[in-house]
């Protein structure tokens, strides 16, 4: 195994808020390797997002982050501003949910493209031109030397979402931060970007990751996933293995609140009752047991930390953790 | 136009609609020529992409949105010829609970005011018998009546807030309602929820539901049958069951396969959705799914599919459906 290319240690992230300090994040530990995809899945406010704002250093000026994050040799959180600067955009990218809110709605699609790609790499402008309409055809945009001249209102919001790819891939980076990149699109649009991501990644043995609160995008797609509830990572695996054998009754019970296309018309879904605990109030016992179908005393008392389960790469933060044996449910 | 009849009277009847907006001196045609019934009692689901027309079917059904052409019969009555007062008497019967909870409760109102507000309007001017109503509903969504009628919106969750936008549409008792994206704002966990108490009110009411959603899998646990519209056509109607087994239009066929399935053995298929949807304002001649659809030829650039009963009522407006 090849060291890894970003390794998140004990990354603990607070927010300063009237009702008292909020734990966005309470002390993640994960590891990706170059050409591999880590899928983040969690309902929202459950840190997915504060966690990749921490490996970009893009947090609020607020906010109080303790912990290492390494990136390719060097720790992001002690580095210089203007080394980060220098890392963002080239080695390190990003593709946002939105993507009308992070594309410069006043500059044309060739502009925003170029000045990246002029920041970072030492190209001319007919040089970055040509690449610019290299990467839009890449992406999957028609008539790319058209599409320069145009601005983001007039495109789609797939086309839109495209090109914020197209940005994020000018500079060949080392790992690619998606964060909810499909949510805001139709399903078949959604089945384009997510296809267009997976090229590109392999293509380029680009380290990726996926936020996600929907389960089924990265089934597919994710080397790794890890769930986070309530500011924690509460179950870690390899894809297959997590749907097959999940050992957190959070997953569990995420996975079979989702409405299935199998199921018939009019079957109540199991829905986790409650919602999420407050972040700001401190929590003694395990963040999910007050919805948790397993749970006993121990639960609300001790924190679980996450253990290694039988296969390798697989960890669980659960007292009681179910399918621990084949065929017997705890 | 064939009728699509599924039981002897349909409490709702909307016979070839035609919506369409102005924008600039150009047209969008966002609603052209559905027609589809409602039995009581049951739920229609409809389902399409962003801009295919769906919410302002809704909102077209309710009245809100006036139409050019085509009729809206309501328990017999044409909703599109009415105005004034008797539509104001009619709007007591059919509801709207929309995708954002918390954008659709006035922030600065108290929850009791903002669930008894349907029936001031209603003209019951006992003050008794609202809060009898206010409670009656609130409990019936699960909510404590005595805690949250003297609270705030922004005290509540967002599961909590369409808790008190159903309680709402509950209180005058209405027989009809259009639910636009209820859940699509909600997290998977309380979208379960919120789903579930769907189906409670409606068994407990007796309602008749317009489910209106993205999402497929969502729109078949609710729906005993399910339209699906493409830029301001329906292209296939059926049992939900039947249509998610078979699918007759390519479009279904194609937005099923699309769906993403939180299953890691079922590889995606790659690239089955080509291209993007055409603009409502200048949608395609012929059947308007053509421009997309692997199945497309001469005719259906020349000629408007009608839809064809294609198993027992299961519907496809389709020149080459699929076996």
């Amino acid at each position: 195994m090849s060291a890894p290319l970003l390794t998140i240690e004990d990354v603990a992230v607070e927010l300063p808020t009237p009702r008292g300090n909020l734990r966005a994040v309470d002390h993640v530990d994960l590891s990706l390797e170059a050409g591999r995809t880590l899928g983040i899945v969690g309902e929202s406010g459950c840190g997915k997002t504060m966690l990749s704002r921490a490996v970009l250093q893009l947090l609020p000026k607020k906010a109080k982050l303790t912990g290492r994050v390494m990136f390719d040799g060097q720790d992001l959180v002690r580095l210089e501003p203007e080394s980060l600067r220098r890392l963002r955009g080239r080695d390190l990218a990003v593709v946002f949910q939105d993507p009308m809110t992070s594309l410069n709605p006043v500059l044309t699609i060739g502009t925003q493209l170029m000045e990246t790609i002029q920041e970072h790499l030492e190209l001319d402008a007919p040089a970055a031109k040509a690449r610019s309409i290299e990467l839009l055809a890449a992406v999957g945009i028609p008539a790319p030397e058209q599409r320069l001249a145009q601005y983001p209102h007039q495109c789609s919001g797939g086309m839109r979402q495209r090109i914020a790819i197209a940005i994020a891939l000018s500079c060949e980076p080392k790992l690619l931060i998606a964060d909810e990149p499909t949510t805001a699109l139709d399903v078949t649009i959604q089945a384009q970007i997510l296809d267009l991501l997976a090229r590109e990644q392999r293509r380029r043995h680009m380290a990726m990751i996926i936020i996600t609160h929907d389960l089924g995008v990265v089934a597919g797609r994710a080397d790794e996933v890890a769930v986070m509830y309530a500011g924690r990572v509460v179950e870690r695996a390899p894809t297959q293995a997590l749907f097959k054998r999940m050992h957190m009754p959070y997953t569990e019970a995420l996975l079979a609140a989702i409405p299935k296309l199998e199921t018939a018309p009019h079957t109540p879904l199991p829905a986790i009752s409650g919602r999420p605990p407050d972040p700001t109030r401190p929590l003694k016992g395990c963040s999910f047991a007050p919805r948790c179908n397993y749970a006993t005393g121990r639960c609300h008392e001790a924190k679980p930390v996450l253990t290694s389960a039988e296969m390798p790469g697989h960890l669980y933060a659960c007292f009681h953790p179910i399918r621990m044996t084949e065929g017997i449910e705890a | 136009m064939m009728q699509l009849a599924v039981r002897p009277a349909p409490l709702l009847n909307v016979d070839n609609l035609v919506v369409e907006y102005g924008l600039g001196n150009k047209t969008v045609h966002a609603v052209s020529g559905v027609s589809l019934q409602v039995a009581r009692g049951e739920t229609l689901g409809l389902v399409g992409e962003s801009g295919c027309g769906k919410s302002t079917l809704g909102r077209a059904v309710l009245q809100l949105r006036r139409a050019k052409s085509g009729r809206v019969m309501f328990d017999g009555e044409d909703l599109t010829a009415m105005e004034g007062e008797a539509l104001r008497r009619m709007r007591r019967r059919v509801q709207l609970i929309f995708q954002d909870p918390i954008a659709s409760l006035n922030p600065r109102r108290r929850i009791g005011d903002i669930v008894a507000e349907p029936l001031i309007i209603a003209g019951i001017k006992d003050a008794a018998e609202r809060k009898r109503r206010v409670h009656e509903v609130l409990s019936a969504v699960g909510l404590d009546p005595d805690l949250v009628v003297g609270r705030l919106p922004h005290e509540f969750s967002g599961g909590q807030c369409q808790r008190i936008c159903i309680a709402r549409s509950l209180v005058l008792n209405p027989e009809f309602i259009v639910c636009d994206e209820p859940v699509s704002a909600l997290d998977v966990s309380i979208r379960a929820q919120i789903l579930n108490l769907l189906e409670e009110m409606k068994a407990r009411f007796g309602l008749t539901l317009l489910f209106i959603a993205h999402d497929l899998a969502v729109v078949k646990a609710v729906s005993d049958r399910v339209a699906v519209m493409y830029l301001g056509r329906l292209c296939e109607v059926g049992p939900s069951e039947q249509l998610f087994a078979r699918p007759a239009h390519p479009y279904t066929a194609l937005l099923l396969q699309a769906i993403p399935l939180p299953d890691p053995d079922v590889r995606p298929a790659e690239s089955v959705a080509a291209g993007e949807p055409p603009s409502p304002i200048a949608p395609p001649s012929g059947c308007r799914f053509r421009t997309r659809c692997p199945r497309a030829d001469q005719r259906c650039s020349a000629e408007i599919p009608e839809l064809r009963e294609v198993a027992p009522g299961q519907f496809a407006a389709c020149h080459h459906p699929l076996a």
